[in-house]
């Protein structure tokens, strides 16, 4: 977990450039700092470049220019922080009808590794886990029986379950009811207070996190602004960027 | 049946490759590359051939081959030269391809290569089985021990890496796996057939199963069963054992997905 009065950023991003092959630049000479325990809203139109910058962040694309580092490490090398990641639209491919626990447990390999089998401790943290998101009765249930906004909390609950330092959300609310998405921005505003989870939260609506952003990120192909939510000029205040 | 030692020898060895092959297969098929077993029997066929044509054992040089097309598949699908399906094709073709170069050129382009296709009872020598039981031992032990992290980058490699998996060696052990078992498979089913007793009990697991670990567990079930069943129908109505096991197989999964199809499963 976090260590409170570190002064290496959470996320560090510097001059960082990205294109899809064949395509036009994503993301062009984005640079911020984000310090550990903050809650960091990125904000902007579809295609405009958040989820780029998030998959930047985590080390799932490979800038073209610039350096990515988390925790002052390149990331997904050892002795770098542990990574709660729920991707844009989460959701099964395989053919089998894995339970909530299964898919939860799974978020157990940023703690123990690949190597053996699970611990009581770990079990307990994945039951803590599935607790948190309101599933804990229907934990040994398929996820594919369940709706699409529980289906969501079961996502949730894998990348808390890796009891994150860096907590990495894209769109997380989507297909989530509102009383849920209520929920979640306590939860997520719990852990960065007692614990100093960092967050990143990618949206295109931010109603139910809005009081808990301690950050906001508008990206446009850039970052055109970051800085606190209340700061964001009157002209950037669009309803279909930001809520 | 079970007096002749040669049915004893196949019922060993095809007790470890019914549980095996569905238990690699399983990852496999989840992984929506269910063709790699294919693919990889057809490179041991290449193998069979070229051991023949040196004159050294057929199943060494089946493994070995095997195991460098997995390699191949995956060197060229992570270094983004061919997209996945490319690469199987790739290595697919030149495999069949390769075999069937090297039979004929060792001149044995005949009905013994039957055995190597399509599987023979009469064709596991004991020392066969201590091969099958060693490499059989050695996957299940790598399956147990990796069993978490080849679940989670199955389940979500993206997710995996961020959290620190190394998702390409975890993908490299699934391939190598896959070879193994091709490779000491290919005596009960042959390598023709080898990638359907890899991937039918699977499917039938899935449609019967309620969860992740029960479909593997149902499918190594099935897979034994229907080697069981094929290898003594084999005997007695004297059918090639590759086929009528997989046919067994088969015809679990039919029924399985009859009676549950997938929208309908758990």
């Amino acid at each position: 977990m976090h260590v409170t009065g570190d002064t290496v950023p959470a996320v560090m991003l510097d001059g960082v450039s990205f294109a899809y092959p064949g395509g036009p630049a994503a993301l062009e000479d984005a640079t911020l700092a984000v310090e550990r325990g903050s809650f960091v809203g990125i904000a902007g139109p579809n295609g405009g470049g958040k989820t780029t910058l998030l998959r930047l962040a985590l080390g799932l694309e490979r800038p073209a220019t610039g350096t990515v580092l988390l925790h002052g490490r390149p990331p997904g090398t050892r002795g770098g922080p542990r990574v709660g990641y729920l991707p844009q639209r989460a959701h099964l491919t395989a053919g089998s009808p894995v339970t909530v626990r299964e898919i939860v447990s799974a978020g157990r390999l940023a703690v123990r590794g690949a190597f053996g089998p699970l611990r009581a401790v770990d079990r307990a943290a994945v039951a803590a886990a599935i607790e948190r998101v309101g599933l804990a009765e229907r934990a040994d249930v398929p996820l594919r029986t369940l709706s699409g906004g529980m289906q969501q909390r079961a996502f949730i609950a894998k990348a808390l379950a890796a009891e994150p330092a860096l907590l990495a959300l894209d769109e997380p609310t989507t297909g989530v009811d509102a009383a849920s998405q209520e929920t979640l921005a306590a939860l997520l505003d719990e852990l960065r207070r007692e614990l100093g989870v960092t967050v990143l939260y990618v949206s295109h609506e931010f109603g139910a996190v809005e009081h808990v952003v301690t950050r906001l990120l508008l990206v446009r192909g850039r970052i055109t602004f970051d800085g606190l939510p209340s700061e964001l000029p009157g002209h950037l205040h669009d309803p279909s960027h930001v809520h | 049946m079970l007096r002749f030692e040669f049915m004893r020898l196949a019922f060993a060895a095809g007790a470890v490759v019914g549980l095996l092959a569905p238990a690699v297969g399983f990852f496999l098929v989840e992984r929506r590359a269910a063709l790699v077993g294919d693919g990889l029997g057809h490179l041991a066929f290449a193998g069979v051939a070229a051991g023949t044509l040196l004159g050294i054992s057929p199943v060494g040089t089946a493994l070995v081959f095997a195991v460098a097309g997995a390699l191949a598949i995956q060197w060229l699908g992570t270094r983004r030269h061919a997209a996945g399906d490319q690469a199987l094709a790739l290595v697919f073709y030149t495999g069949i391809a390769l075999g069937v170069v090297l039979v004929s050129a060792a001149g044995r382009l005949d009905a013994g290569l039957f055995a190597f296709l399509f599987g023979s009872i009469l064709t596991v020598e004991s020392s066969d089985l201590w091969l099958i039981l060693a490499l059989g031992g050695v996957a299940f032990l790598a399956i147990g021990l990796l069993w978490r992290g080849l679940v989670a980058t199955t389940l979500d490699p993206e997710g995996s890496r961020v959290a620190g998996a190394r998702v390409a060696a975890l993908d490299t052990v699934v391939a190598v796996l896959a070879a193994l078992t091709v490779g000491i498979s290919m005596r009960i089913v042959g390598v023709l057939l080898v990638a359907a007793l890899m991937t039918l009990p699977v499917i039938a697991a899935q449609r019967l199963a309620w969860s992740l670990s029960s479909t593997f567990g149902l499918a190594a079930l099935v897979g034994l069963g229907s080697v069981l069943v094929g290898l003594t129908i084999s005997y007695y109505a004297d059918l090639p054992p590759g086929g009528t096991i997989v046919l067994v197989a088969a015809a679990v999964a039919l029924v399985a997905t009859v009676a549950r199809p997938v929208g309908r499963a758990r």
